[in-house]
């Protein structure tokens, strides 16, 4: 990603800078920002001063931090480079405990696979009751064949090398291998499994995948108002496609790599003139 | 890094698609892609785009004995590499089978043709001829590397210019770049590669596969070809059959799309030529555009660097000076001293002490082994250790002899300010001599 760095501030500030004034701006890694301590509104200018390691008065809040971002004594350490994003907790907060989510908005084509992702893998090998699934990170993944809905050891998932699979990773961390299922937890398959015979599998970054499975994407209501179609969005960047006939699927493809470079108005006259011919 | 395997699904709608006359990136069956040429600064170098293929050149020369069968005779020398960064499935060590057709294609291609003139090269019969060297690397792998490779080496070897030699006698005369101007090379014809690759056992034939059409490739034909409509090389690999008519089909499809080819290549080494002629820019920084993503671009926020100068002068000026971290050498017995506590290194401190000796004063010091001096105030500085017994009249190292003693007394004065009169100076060091260079 192209950062255009400017300095909002002088260089010469002193340390970390308040989380909640540099929401929307472009953080670097190795910036520490505070967290506002919740004593109160009024206090917020002085709540740098009171945050001290160990101390007796603990931060009230209790924030989440999301990727980008690192807990690092009382402050979060940024990670990736980015923009700065915080989302309020839903409801009146849950038991005055949660104080909202802080991540980093970056973008990359690697992936690197995370608990709970629910991503689309190419089966490369089956041996005995596991199979091993490709996911685009550096190892592949496992999944058994119970992790199936309504698969028992006599009733054995039709699933061949080189079919494509949705599912969830069950665990996740950079020390052992990915684990996958097709499953949720209550034992119903939602959505994942095999991913059916025809359609087109394509890649992008991960950065327009967020966006796309952004709720009230404009770009898929868009998309669902020209040709009938399934699509499904694996976090890992790949996308399946399928829709009635091949030049519409090949349309479709082109298009969504596109939207990453596009801004609203080129995209809907692609659209507009998409939906005259 | 392995290779991400091609899925049941993908092989399928790409087989389907070209059943239909579709490829993934809306082209025709026999469209290339955009072919994109730009120069470096030095003549020789060159890459070549063809769609997201890249390919660099370089072509270097050097004067060295013939081969012995080949006295008058001139050698060529080619080389691919596909590079790491091509391609997740290239490693050093993975990647010999392809590397070796690539790159036996290429010489039959430009050597078996004899595109160039290698008599040309000879500067002196027996004993000295020109080695010409083409070193293509792969920058990025989208299918068709050949044809990128074939394009990016006769271009390059077009661009290149050698150093200008003249034999009078006995004497070889080799005149620098400064010189003379340098000299093309001597270029009969220029061959370029065009592949075909066939699906469903040579149904279905498509011109310039990217990399997944390549995939699910049943073959591949490679004709090169001049505009003169010579065939150089023709290899068909993979294992499929090819009637007679296919061949001589794709025989005349190359024919038109190496004319093309041809075309730019020549308009572009014009430009080049007529640019640096010019005295216009060039060079890769100015050919090759600057890849921004232009949507969602953040506005410049404009930085005021006005006063950043005086600001840091205030800083540095208010700043506390450094601590007078003393490297005092404490010698705990004989043949063990111990300078420093382990906190900060004050070295930086002390070298910065030293410069400014040295541009003070040019003068040596020589101590005497009894006498103490103080030193030259002039210089503005001052010295920290113990006095020192010198060993030896050697002038070019410092050596410092620790002995136990009381506290020296450290002062510090800013670069600027007027050096203070230390009291209690015992003064040491032995400079080293500053041979101005005469």
């Amino acid at each position: 990603m192209h950062c255009w760095i400017m300095a909002a501030s002088p260089i010469s500030s002193s340390g970390p800078r308040v989380a909640r004034t540099m929401l929307g701006q472009v953080v670097l890694p190795g910036e520490e920002l505070l967290l506002p301590d919740s004593a109160g509104p009024g206090t917020e200018g002085s709540a740098e001063q009171t945050l001290r390691l160990g101390a007796v008065v603990r931060p009230r809040t209790r924030v989440v931090c999301g990727p980008g971002l690192r807990r690092c004594g009382d402050r979060l350490l940024v990670t990736k480079c980015g923009r700065l994003r915080h989302k309020e907790p839903s409801g009146g907060g849950s038991g005055g405990g949660g104080g909202g989510v802080y991540w980093v908005d970056s973008q990359q084509k690697r992936y690197v696979p995370v608990k709970g992702d629910h991503v689309i893998g190419i089966v490369t090998a089956k041996s005995g009751d596991l199979f091993k699934v490709d996911v685009g990170g550096s190892e592949p993944a496992s999944l058994s064949y119970l992790a199936f809905e309504g698969a028992t050891k006599r009733n054995r998932p039709n699933v061949q090398v080189g079919d494509l699979i949705y599912g969830q990773f069950v665990v996740a961390n950079k020390d052992m291998e990915p684990e996958m299922v097709c499953i949720d937890s209550n034992g119903r398959a939602n959505g994942m499994g095999v991913i059916g015979q025809d359609g087109l599998l394509f890649k992008v970054t991960l950065g327009l995948i967020r966006k796309l499975l952004a709720p009230d994407c404009e770009i898929i209501q868009e998309i669902g108002k020209l040709y009938p179609l399934e699509i499904v969005f694996g976090m890992n960047g790949r996308i399946w496609v399928k829709a009635r006939t091949i030049q519409q699927t090949l349309i479709l493809a082109n298009v969504l790599e596109a939207c990453e470079h596009m801004t609203t108005e080129q995209r809907k006259q692609i659209f507009s003139r998409l939906s005259e011919s | 890094m392995k290779e991400t395997p091609l899925s049941n699904c993908e092989r399928r709608f790409l087989l389907r698609a070209i059943e239909e006359k579709k490829r993934l990136d809306g082209r025709q069956t026999y469209d290339y892609r955009n072919i994109k040429i730009s120069f470096g600064t030095d003549y020789g170098c060159c890459i070549v785009e063809l769609g997201k293929t890249r390919v660099l050149g370089q072509v270097s020369c050097e004067l060295v004995s013939p081969k012995l069968n080949r006295a008058t005779e001139g050698i060529l020398f080619f080389n691919l590499e596909l590079s790491q960064m091509a391609a997740p499935a290239f490693e050093p060590g993975r990647q010999s089978d392809l590397l070796v057709k690539l790159n036996r294609l290429l010489e039959r291609c430009l050597r078996n043709s004899k595109c160039i003139d290698t008599e040309s090269l000879c500067v002196v019969a027996g004993e000295k001829v020109w080695q010409i060297r083409v070193d293509l690397h792969l920058l990025n792998h989208d299918g068709n590397i050949i044809d990128a490779a074939s394009i990016a080496a006769i271009v390059a070897l077009c661009h290149f210019r050698r150093p200008d030699v003249s034999v009078q006698g006995d004497e070889i005369t080799l005149y620098a770049l400064e010189e003379r101007d340098p000299v093309p090379l001597s270029i009969h014809h220029m061959p370029i590669c065009i592949s075909f690759a066939f699906f469903q056992q040579g149904t279905y034939l498509l011109v310039d596969p990217n990399e997944r059409e390549e995939r699910v490739m049943d073959g591949l034909l490679v004709i090169a070809m001049n505009k003169h409509r010579e065939i150089c090389t023709i290899q068909s690999s993979g294992g499929i059959m090819l009637l007679q008519d296919q061949v001589l089909r794709c025989s005349k499809i190359a024919g038109v799309k190496v004319a093309e080819i041809t075309e730019l290549i020549l308009k572009a080494l014009e430009n080049d030529k007529r640019v640096r002629k010019e005295g216009g820019k060039f060079g890769f920084a100015e050919s090759i555009a600057n890849q921004r993503i232009t949507a969602f671009k953040m506005e410049k926020a404009p930085v005021d660097t006005s006063d950043v100068e005086e600001k840091a002068e205030e800083i540095i000026a208010e700043a506390d000076p450094p601590s007078e971290a003393v490297s005092k050498p404490v010698l705990w017995t004989p043949g063990t001293a111990q300078i420093g506590e382990g906190i900060e290194s004050s070295w930086g401190d002390l070298e910065e002490e030293e410069e400014e000796e040295e541009g003070g004063s040019d003068e040596v010091t020589i101590l005497d082994s009894v006498k103490m001096e103080t030193e030259d105030p002039s210089a503005g500085n001052h010295i920290s250790d113990d006095a020192p017994i010198v060993l030896s009249d050697s002038e070019e190292d410092e050596i410092i002899i620790l002995e136990p003693g009381e506290n020296p007394k450290k002062t510090r004065t800013q670069a600027n300010s007027k050096p203070e009169k230390v009291s209690s100076k015992k003064a040491v060091r032995k400079k080293k001599k500053k041979k101005p260079a005469n």
